[in-house]
């Protein structure tokens, strides 16, 4: 067992887990945050990705181990307040999620895509960045267009919301 | 008139938890002391097995009990039914073969659960469940449906000789032959519908517990008809009698006919969960949910049409061999039967059609209902022949299927059906035109100018949806009615709560169904709350697959309303001295027509309650219920048009338009039914372009995961042109259709139609993956060098 202890949505948490424990179990058991979600066991699906240091990563696939000393910030960690984050509000206002069992991780990788390439996103780069995410209901369309609609939001903004 | 009523583009009521991290899905739930199951599965396709030794998963930490079939059996749990009786076109009925949660005896598939471990933790029931030896005795496995029916293959069931469950025929055999040999001109197919994995993308999970004290149960578990599930947990599998098990289906991540049926692993959290003495959770890895979830399709299939002289079709002749794997599923036997055959008409004035159908088992998993079940493997044949018809006889695809569409209604065909309304050529017109199908020629010549192929290829479909009338499927074998229960509840405070037995797992509910009280009443959508998924809080319901929550659950909800509207009318005349006749609700008020009198529906709702000033010999409260049993099928009809580009290097095919043109009927919030089209669209390009479920010869599942499944991803599908045609049905009070599957339905033979345009070749079979398509230019090119 080892004591692991990192930030996540801006309060310090500690824990005892085995050296084995996934960053998502840690965060799904230990913190009792259950927006993260377990969709596949191959790192394909992306159900599960939330920003380690700002960045998005799969946290089935990073033990908890791994992320100790790190800032974690995961879908329920998003929004200000009551204030949504302009990608949530998009993917409501297009309907972009329909069982809302894949939308945390894709709601995640939106805001990392936006932060890292800039908002001016055509709908091909948009395709092409969500490889890592799976949806089996919306068939990506309004997903595509929620991102979208977000980033010339965020791009109007003074800085990006996160 | 609210502007949230019928036909308004609503926003989700039940989106701000989904997209705030805060959805309750089963694997989020916690009960106290809960312990984890782990299944002991086993990795052969077909074997004896000899023996279990769990005594070293025993004696391993946290390790509470380790359970086998024969455990099980004995507890007198009941075997896995299938609720659909078919029979033979001897009279013989189905041959069912014995399927128990934990196999005692004989495995038949790989990943048929044979133990159970029960620990402290997962992970610690997840190393002991390696720790437990299966002495298994191998023997020979059969994954093609067509080798299982061969002599000396190897046989799974006793019941079933030679393996065939069923020999079955619909319509009229010697008329058929007999239009052939009139036949001017006979298309001949063979055409297979590939075997996939449903996958929604919450797997299954269960988590249940037992009160000693009462002798009750609760089991939570992703269900798409948690009703279901506790009668067949009750009637069928002895668990415990209805009164003492309560069915929780809360928010669950996506179905697809995937969570129709109950499980082995439910029955066994449930079983188990009494034994330990403690709650019991399984919650699936993705690899087991490839192995276990009902998978869809698997068609063999030989067709024939005949034609006359003038192009039009006298006759189709069809011959399936389905594959429904190791058992029979829930409503495994109803897919290639009633919900597949009955609709090989098509869009079709047919006058003779005769299909065989022959259901086999195989070490396989089971095969059930998946999106569409049934329908999209009658409209891939179906239009897959047209296209090939048109192509044959050198006629425009288009103007073959006006030659020989239906034009009166009601229709009967000679396949059960009797279409009620329709209008084809308008949703063909529609779509030729989003697509601007006569731009096609100079988008080919451009593609070909920069080394690609294009093609553009269509389908009509249709379906049959809002399953369904009880007296009609009891008459064709079904075990259960298929009606839907709502009930009505206006509070005191004149908020209002909809029961219902339809469930939601992304159908967007919470929202639609609200929209029918901000039509009646005109009150806002957020003064109601639809409440499901519960037995104890539902009174009771049939769930939700088939397309029929809206043409059935909506019309119980609609049913209930006129009660309630009819007392609430009754109150507010008695209130106002008015007669009942003059009396009107709209905008939240309750009026007298041609006057300024008029009440807040607040305040007719607390008369209700109060009871302090009621017409004579009413009682009080404003609730009602209703059950909505529907008069026939709805179909939902229209048409797609597919364009792709192919790369002849690579085999790869791009999806480069995607017009949809639908008749869904009325339709309640536009932005929810293109959202089902959209996805519905997404899992047929899926079928036609990406996804296998493939077997060794062996029965190892060889696309057990996402590594190896090809599920669609963003970029491998475009935008969607989404349009509406409407013919109201007449069937039911909203005249509404269903538009869950049309686009699994209609997509894979639009796409494999314009994929043979594109490579100038007939011969593909789905999924057209690039090495296939590579394959048939090769083969097309060494033809043609050889002439």
């Amino acid at each position: 067992m080892t004591t692991v202890t990192m930030t996540v949505n801006g309060k310090t948490v500690s824990g005892e887990v085995e050296d084995r424990t996934l960053l998502v179990e840690f965060i799904r058991e230990n913190l009792e945050l259950t927006g993260t979600h377990v969709g596949c066991d191959t790192s394909q699906c992306g159900v599960c990705v939330i920003h380690m240091d700002g960045k998005a990563i799969k946290s089935c696939t990073t033990l908890a181990v791994q992320a100790s000393g790190s800032q974690i910030t995961t879908i329920e960690g998003l929004a200000t307040g009551d204030e949504l984050h302009p990608v949530q509000k998009a993917f409501k206002e297009h309907h972009g999620l329909q069982c809302g069992f894949c939308t945390p991780g894709m709601v995640m990788a939106a805001v990392d895509m936006i932060n890292r390439l800039g908002p001016n996103l055509d709908e091909a780069t948009i395709r092409h960045e969500l490889e890592g995410n799976l949806c089996r209901c919306t068939g990506y369309h309004n997903i595509v267009k929620a991102i979208k609609a977000a980033a010339d939001e965020m791009a109007a903004l003074p800085q990006a919301a996160e | 008139m609210s502007n949230e009523g019928i036909g308004a583009r609503v926003l989700r009521k039940e989106d701000k938890r989904f997209i705030t991290g805060a959805g309750r899905y089963t694997d989020d739930m916690v009960l106290p002391r809960t312990g984890y199951a782990a299944f002991v599965r086993s990795p052969h396709a077909h074997a004896r097995i000899k023996g279990i030794d769990a005594s070293a998963a025993l004696a391993m930490p946290g390790v509470d009990a380790v359970l086998d079939g024969n455990q099980l059996v004995g507890d007198g749990i009941g075997n896995i039914i299938c609720g659909w009786m078919i029979h033979s076109k001897d009279g013989s009925p189905m041959k069912m073969g014995a399927w128990r949660a934990l196999e005692p005896e004989v495995v038949r598939f790989v990943g048929q659960a044979v133990a159970v471990v029960v620990a402290d933790t997962l992970k610690q029931a997840r190393d002991a469940a390696e720790a437990v030896v299966v002495d298994y005795e191998e023997l020979p496995a059969v994954v093609d449906s067509l080798d299982a029916l061969k002599e000396g293959a190897p046989q799974l069931h006793p019941e079933a000789e030679n393996n065939l469950i069923f020999d079955w025929e619909i319509g009229d055999e010697a008329a058929t032959n007999d239009a052939f040999s009139k036949a001017a001109h006979i298309t001949r197919m063979d055409i297979d519908n590939n075997r996939l994995v449903p996958n929604p993308m919450e797997p299954r999970s269960a988590l249940a517990s037992y009160d000693r004290a009462e002798e009750h149960y609760t089991l939570y578990t992703t269900s798409q008809n948690p009703h279901v599930a506790r009668l067949v947990l009750s009637a069928f599998y002895n668990v415990a009698p209805e009164h003492k098990l309560r069915v929780i289906a809360p928010d669950v991540g996506g179905g697809f006919g995937s969570k129709i049926y109950i499980y082995p692993e439910e029955i066994v959290c449930l079983w188990a969960s009494k034994r330990v003495g403690r709650p019991v959770k399984w919650t699936s890895d993705r690899t087991e949910a490839f192995l276990t979830d009902a998978h869809g399709r698997d068609h063999h299939s030989t067709a024939e049409l005949a034609l006359d002289a003038d192009h039009k079709i006298i006759g189709f002749r069809v011959n399936t061999v389905a594959n429904l794997g190791a058992y029979m599923s829930l409503f495994s036997s109803s897919v290639p039967t009633y919900l597949y055959a009955t609709l090989l008409s098509g869009q079709y004035d047919i006058p003779a059609i005769y299909a065989n159908v022959k259901a086999v088992y195989t070490n396989t998993t089971p095969v059930d209902a998946y999106r569409g079940a049934g329908r999209p493997e009658a409209t891939y044949l179906v239009e897959r022949m047209m296209e090939t018809a048109a192509r044959e006889l050198n006629l425009s695809p288009a103007e073959f299927r006006r030659k020989n569409f239906v034009r009166q209604f009601p229709h009967q065909t000679p396949v059960i059906m009797c279409y009620d309304a329709g209008d084809y050529d308008a949703s063909l017109d529609a779509a030729m035109k989003a697509i601007d199908y006569e731009g096609f020629p100079a988008r080919r010549a451009q593609s070909e100018a920069q080394g690609k192929l294009r093609g553009i290829g269509m389908s009509c479909y249709i379906e049959a949806c809002g399953i369904a009338p009880s007296k009609a499927v009891g008459s064709l074998g079904a075990g259960v009615g298929l009606w839907e229960s709502a009930e009505v509840r206006v509070n005191p405070v004149g908020t209002v709560e909809v029961l219902t037995g339809s469930h939601s797992h992304g159908q967007g509910h919470e929202t639609t169904f609200a929209q029918l009280i901000a039509e009646r009443f005109g009150l806002p959508t957020d003064n109601v709350s639809i409440v499901h998924g519960d037995t104890d809080k539902v009174q009771f319901g049939m769930g939700t697959y088939g397309s029929r929550s809206g043409a059935v659950g909506m019309s119980a909800i609609v049913k209930a309303l006129d009660k309630v509207e009819a007392k609430a009318k009754k109150i507010a005349a008695h209130l106002m001295e008015a007669s009942e006749g003059d009396i009107t609700i709209e905008d939240g008020e309750v009026k007298v027509v041609g006057t300024d009198k008029k009440l807040s529906f607040t305040e007719v709702a607390l008369a209700a309650y109060t009871g302090h000033n009621l017409p004579e010999g009413m009682e009080p409260g404003l609730k009602e219920g209703a059950f909505y049993d529907p008069t026939n099928f709805t179909f939902p009809a229209g048409t797609h048009i597919c364009e792709v580009e192919v790369d002849p290097d690579t085999g790869k095919v791009t999806v480069v338009g995607f017009v949809a043109a639908d008749d869904f009927g009325k339709i309640i919030n536009p932005m929810i039914v293109e959202g089902q089209v959209h996805g519905g669209l997404t899992q047929g390009i899926g079928q036609a372009l990406l996804e296998n479920a493939s077997y060794d010869e062996d029965g190892q599942l060889l696309s057990a995961s996402y590594m190896d499944y090809t599920m669609p991803r963003a970029d491998d599908v475009p935008s969607y042109v989404v349009e509406t045609t409407e013919t109201i049905c007449p069937g039911n009070p909203l005249g509404m259709k269903g538009c869950g599957e049309a686009g699994a339905i209609g997509a894979p033979p639009a796409v494999i139609n314009a994929v043979t345009d594109a490579i100038g070749t007939n011969n593909m079979q789905m999924p057209a993956s690039p090495a296939r398509v590579w394959m048939a230019l090769q083969s097309a090119g060494l033809k043609q060098a050889a002439e």
